[in-house]
């Protein structure tokens, strides 16, 4: 049923996506492709389109037309197991959401038994080690409102993990949060980038963009306007959108 | 002034009718209410989901279900419902007006409680079906076990007043003919009422009322003020922690 992606392989490849919202089309013929493993961020004005880009990468958001392969599985086509695509696929939001009325251990377990069929002593071991991974192991039986944003942020991140994503996408996973929360935050993420995940992050962190990503992608308006190294976008930018996009992010 | 009084707080009848009052209509009054209580919080779910469907076929059918049941009198639909389905074939409940008439406050109250879910439901942040969905679990699955119990929390201070609404209106169920050992508190108190002339019975299970009801709208304030509080009680964080942990207590 699984099927892993092979380093070097294609991970995410979109086709001609367009998403529109009544008459408002808000992505207007997205291609993309991501290699496995690969870390893109994605950077650009508020309201460009990229939140639904990135949902539309496990289908939280139908596409209006288009193609979005996950590995080789055709997320548009008829039969498609969506809920097997998205154990696939981890999210992270910009608002956390993890469930208020339940442990920080069961937010985690609840989904490995329900999703991934791990029920019991195995789905505790597994909650651990991913609560371990974000240097949270000792909050397993708190609530998640006793816990800081960047400590809530964290736990998302480990109970997306503990799915056994093939891809992340993270969502300005750090614009809510105390500006001395961010680094914890980002430092999980540089960790996990390090340890060879495929990585879509939508940020706002242009030090992150320039110092873990391999490829930095500028949209504006629906489109993708410019795409490259860290090194070509942030210090030759060519398109004057994303010259006045940087001067203003960058001061 | 003593007529007066006598007419209200006649010891000796209260007396008379309290072994009755206490172990028939007590008892019946708390049954019936319990039995309308357990099929309201049943249908109304269901009915609830259905209001919340995309599908227009199951919204639809289910906003003229909860329209009509609220829009009408309670004592019209008390002998419609309990009068009707007898005719209408459900004879299976047997001969007795009992069922028939925990059937009728059921349905009358389903309609309100699943208004009462809808919007506990309604309430609970998108985000959280959203984060349960990107993990992959189905949409019942994440209905049933992170969307509708965080909304039914929401909604506890309305469900226990809906309860209360049922206890009183099982006083109108006499009106589809009850058997001697069938009354509830009212019919007894003015049984006993007419049958002496003075309506300290009915002053007394009047009381018997108060004494369900008056505690009970205590604990509904009760839980609205928690709940608006924030409704975890006061976290004690362990420190040996990095970050900042935000310690919340809730007045
Ligand atoms: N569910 C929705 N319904 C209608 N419009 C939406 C919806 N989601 C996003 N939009 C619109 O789509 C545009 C792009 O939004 P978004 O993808 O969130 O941009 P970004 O993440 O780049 O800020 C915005 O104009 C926004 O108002
Ligand atoms: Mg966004």
């Amino acid at each position: 049923m699984t099927t892993t992606i092979a380093p070097g392989t294609t991970a995410v490849s979109v086709r001609n996506l367009r998403k529109s919202f009544g008459q408002n089309e808000v992505l207007k013929g997205i291609d993309l492709d991501i290699r496995q493993g690969e870390v893109v961020c994605i950077i650009g004005p508020s309201g460009s389109g990229k939140s639904t880009l990135l949902r539309s990468l496990n289908l939280l958001e139908e596409p209006t037309a288009g193609t979005v392969l996950i590995g080789e599985t055709d997320l548009t086509a008829k039969g498609t197991d969506i809920n097997e695509v998205r154990r696939r696929v981890g999210m992270v939001f910009q608002s956390f959401n993890l469930f208020p009325h339940l442990t920080v251990e069961r937010n985690i377990t609840i989904a490995l038994e329900r999703v991934r069929g791990i029920k019991g002593a195995e789905a505790r071991r597994i909650a651990g080690e991913r609560l371990a991974d974000v240097g949270l192991a000792q909050k397993a039986t708190a609530r998640p409102a006793s816990l800081s944003g960047g400590q809530q942020q964290r736990v998302a991140i480990a109970r997306a993990l503990a799915m056994a994503p093939e891809i992340m996408l993270f969502d300005e996973v750090t614009s809510a949060l105390d500006p001395e929360l961010v680094k914890g935050v980002l430092n999980i993420m540089t960790k996990l980038a390090e340890g060879g995940m495929t990585m879509i992050v939508v940020t706002h962190e242009m030090g992150f963009a320039r110092q873990v990503a391999d490829r930095v992608i500028f949209m504006d308006r629906g489109q993708v306007v410019e795409s490259g190294t860290p090194d070509a976008i942030f210090n030759r930018p060519e398109s004057p959108r994303l010259q006045a996009f940087l001067s203003e992010v960058l001061t | 002034m003593g007529d007066f009084l006598g007419m209200f707080f006649n010891w000796e009848y209260i007396f008379k009718v309290l072994p009755d009052l206490v172990l028939v209509g007590l008892v019946n009054t708390l049954m019936l209410a319990a039995a309308a209580t357990i099929i309201a919080l049943f249908i109304g779910m269901l009915v609830s989901m259905a209001l919340l469907s995309k599908r227009r076929w199951l919204r639809v059918p289910a906003q003229v279900y909860v329209d009509v049941l609220r829009g009408l009198p309670t004592i019209l639909t008390i002998f419609l419902i309990g009068q009707g389905l007898p005719y209408a074939g459900f004879t299976f409940l047997g001969t007795s007006a009992y069922p028939y008439g925990i059937a009728a406050l059921g349905l009358i109250a389903s309609a309100y409680t699943a208004e009462i879910f809808r919007s506990g439901i309604q309430a609970v942040h998108h985000g959280q079906l959203e984060a349960a969905r990107a993990l992959g679990m189905p949409y019942g699955t994440a209905m049933s076990l992170i969307v509708v119990p965080q909304g039914v929390r929401n909604v506890l201070p309305a469900l226990t007043n809906q309860f209360i609404s049922i206890v009183k209106d099982t006083s109108l169920v006499y009106v589809l003919g009850l058997g001697i050992g069938e009354r509830e508190l009212y019919r007894i108190g003015q049984d006993m009422s007419q049958r002496v002339g003075n309506l300290s019975p009915l002053v007394a299970a009047g009381i018997i009322y108060l004494l369900i009801t008056v505690p009970l709208t205590h604990l509904v304030n009760w839980l609205d003020r928690r709940l608006r509080s924030g409704k975890v009680p006061v976290v004690v964080e362990q420190p040996a922690d990095a970050e900042p942990t935000a310690q919340r207590t809730f007045a």
